[in-house]
């Protein structure tokens, strides 16, 4: 596996995404829900790193900076609502509660 | 044809007044109705006493000076607005008073004015007396209307609007089924031959292009002649069902479901005799089409014997006079049909005068033998109610046509000589019906007013119900003496006064069949005395299978139950998930699944939509690869 070879890192990419795919399907707690969620913006910025490479453009690396930029943004404003359900006297983290929510 | 002479609106004083004339019940019908019933009844009656008060003050007013005006012998033309412009085809609201008119007006107002101040007294007590007189009134003005118009199709609007006040009104206490039942029978009945007028206005209205009666009397005779028979088929019609002639008569027997004072005014006085006025005003069309002249005839023939046959047999005192006034209609039919049109509008206005004054002392008797209506439960009432039994008496000799001192009797001779001039058999068959109709009514009056008591008549009869019957009991003798054959006394005042519009009057006869028509009622009295004169047993309805028939209008109503009405209700019965309407069904329910089976989707659940997004991703990427 060669360095402009990128068939490796989108596999990586590919499983890392489905896994966290899974992880939203399939866990019914909020924080490991939005863990998920960084974990699939990762496989995405990992097939961003790897397409940049193979074409030697540096594209890839600003989009990498931009989606980390995203993450950051994103999981700050997920914990943040979290924090706030908390606040308001939501007891739980089940995302399944969600439609109880009585608005 | 001579021009009409036009008068703009507001230059003389009966163009003035005519507007007014519908305007007054229309009015208080209006203030009826949108007081909602809240009025007390003692303001209910004065209202309606002033509003038809001026009317009929209106009307005589308007009569005499139209009479003793320039324009006598012509029309007056009173143009309100213009109703519509189609193409070359207009219509007006106007109004037109001729000598033909103003003798309908003078008796739709008059008497109208006299029934319902009857009416006062008799609905008095009633809890809806606001809705009685409201639809009252307003049947006034539709009549007068009908008669005033000059347009055929602002008749039409007063023939639907009395057509209307008929139904609401025989279905007054709908709280009985019957009534209710009575009342759309009645309208159904008469739909029919509403049908039958509008295809026939229409067909002369394409015909000639106007529906303006003066033009169309002038340039209906040029249109194709099997075009006019078959407008003037449609219009007589239309004018049958509307005063219960065979085949459409079967509506007026039940139409007795309504209050007493209805039965006076629309189905004896006014509303039935509509038809007749129609034709004599149409009659310069009429008598271009024989045919149609021919079973007018016949018709009215019929509807004589017919009527008269099931009124010998009845037993309920307003089916009586309901079944003497189809057969009285039938008297005038005939006479339209011999082309008799003087005769015609004399029998109909004395007719208004004795009928309704038959119909206001029958009303009376009810009202005081706690409304009981079978005669065979009344008896002995002479000594009870005198003047009530003078005010039948005087009614039923009218009716009957007992010579010289009877109204009935000098019309209905008129009649006669007319159905002479046309065929003896027309003679003959309505001589019989005349010995029927005195038999009829004499049988009535001996088995109500002789024998013993079967019941007990209780209070009085106000004077508001006494004065109409009194003046009624004296028109219903004197109105005859304003025309009478050469052979008693030279007086022809009804048909000097209709004969600029009528033409003259035929030729008489010889005192023959004068004589011969004056021992007919007479014969009829007397057969009468002999059969239900008092005696010591109570009298008991006729019985028989045959009797049942006649009493059951010769079969007529289970004749239309079995080939119209079952048909139509099983029909209905098959259809009564409309099929057309399943479609449309169809459509609502496919709509509204497919809307409940996607907003289910919104379950709220973010995990679910997590997938909904993923599949949804997978399918598109599926697609695009």
């Amino acid at each position: 596996m060669n360095a402009a070879d990128p068939n490796g890192a989108l596999i990586v990419a590919v499983i890392l995404f489905s896994l966290g795919a899974l992880g939203v399907l399939v866990r019914r707690n909020l924080l490991f829900m939005l863990m998920s969620t960084e974990v699939m913006l990762n496989a995405a910025c990992l097939a961003f790193i790897a397409a940049g490479n193979r074409w030697h453009l540096a594209d890839g690396q600003v989009m990498f900076i931009m989606i980390v930029a995203f993450a950051a943004a994103e999981s700050a404003v997920g914990l943040a609502i979290i924090l706030r359900m908390h606040a308001a006297g939501r007891a739980t983290l089940d995302a399944d509660t969600g439609n109880r929510l009585g608005g | 044809m001579t021009p009409i002479p036009a008068i703009v609106w507001g230059v003389s004083l009966v163009a003035t007044l005519l507007p007014l004339v519908i305007a007054c019940p229309l009015f208080v019908s209006i203030i009826l109705m949108l007081t909602g019933g809240k009025l007390p009844a003692r303001a209910t009656t004065l209202l309606v006493g002033a509003g038809m008060g001026l009317c009929a003050l209106f009307a005589v007013i308007s009569a005499y000076s139209f009479l003793t005006g320039p324009d006598s012998l012509g029309a007056l033309h009173v143009v309100l607005w213009n109703w519509m412009q189609v193409g070359n085809f207009t219509a007006q609201i106007a109004l037109s008073l001729d000598r033909l008119s103003l003798v309908m007006m003078l008796v739709v107002s008059c008497v109208g004015f006299l029934i319902l101040v009857y009416a006062c007294a008799y609905m008095y007590d009633d809890p809806d007396i606001a809705r009685f007189f409201a639809y009252m009134t307003l049947f006034v003005a539709s009549m007068l209307l009908l008669v005033l118009a000059s347009d055929l199709l602002a008749v039409f609007v007063g023939w639907e609007g009395v057509g209307l006040c008929s139904y609401l009104l025989i279905g007054f206490w709908y709280g009985e089924q019957a009534n209710a039942v009575a009342a759309r029978k009645a309208f159904v009945v008469t739909r029919v031959g509403d049908a039958l007028f509008l295809l026939g206005m229409l067909l002369m209205a394409t015909a000639v292009g106007s529906l303006d009666i003066p033009t169309l009397l002038a340039v209906g005779p040029h249109a194709p002649s099997t075009t006019l028979t078959l407008g003037m088929f449609l219009l007589l019609g239309g004018a049958m069902a509307k005063s219960a002639q065979v085949p459409l008569q079967t509506w007026l027997p039940d139409a007795m479901a309504g209050p007493t004072p209805v039965s006076a005014l629309i189905h004896a006085a006014t509303m039935v005799t509509a038809g007749v006025y129609l034709l004599a005003r149409l009659h310069g069309l009429f008598v271009l089409t024989p045919a149609a002249m021919l079973a007018c005839a016949v018709v009215g023939f019929v509807t004589i014997l017919l009527a008269a046959g099931s009124a010998l047999v009845q037993t309920d005192i307003k089916r009586i006079l309901a079944y003497s006034t189809m057969s009285q209609l039938g008297y005038m039919y005939l006479a339209l049909g011999c082309g008799a049109w003087h005769a015609a509008m004399f029998h109909l206005v004395t007719h208004a005068f004795f009928k309704a004054l038959l119909f206001m002392a029958a009303g009376s008797i009810i009202l005081r033998v706690h409304h009981e209506q079978d005669i065979f439960k009344m008896g002995g009432l002479r000594k009870d109610m005198p003047w009530v039994f003078t005010a039948f008496l005087i009614g039923s000799a009218a009716l009957a046509g007992l010579p010289l001192i009877t109204a009935g009797y000098f019309s209905k001779e008129l009649i006669l000589g007319s159905a002479y001039e046309v065929s003896p058999i027309f003679w003959a068959g309505a001589l019989f019906g005349a010995f029927l109709t005195s038999i009829y009514i004499f049988r009535c009056v001996f088995i109500v007013f002789w024998g013993g008591h079967r019941t007990h008549a209780h209070g009085r009869s106000g004077m508001a119900m006494a004065l109409p019957m009194a003046i009624l009991s004296v028109l219903a003798i004197a109105g005859g003496w304003m025309e009478m054959p050469d052979a008693i006394a030279n007086v022809h005042i009804f048909s000097n006064l209709l004969s600029p519009v009528l033409g003259a009057l035929p030729q008489e006869h010889g005192t023959s069949l004068l004589i011969v028509g004056s021992l007919v009622p007479i014969a009829g009295v007397t057969i009468a005395w002999t059969l239900w004169r008092p005696r010591d047993v109570a009298p008991t309805p006729a019985e028989s299978p045959a009797i049942a028939t006649l009493r059951a209008d010769w079969g007529f109503d289970t004749l239309y139950d079995r080939i119209f009405v079952r048909p139509f209700m099983v029909l209905a019965h098959l259809n009564r998930r409309d099929f057309i309407d399943r479609f449309y069904d169809l459509i609502a329910a496919l709509t509204q699944g497919s809307g409940q089976a996607i907003a289910r989707l919104q379950s709220g659940q973010v995990r679910r939509y997590a997938g909904w997004i993923a599949a949804g991703t997978v399918a598109a990427l599926c697609l695009a690869v």
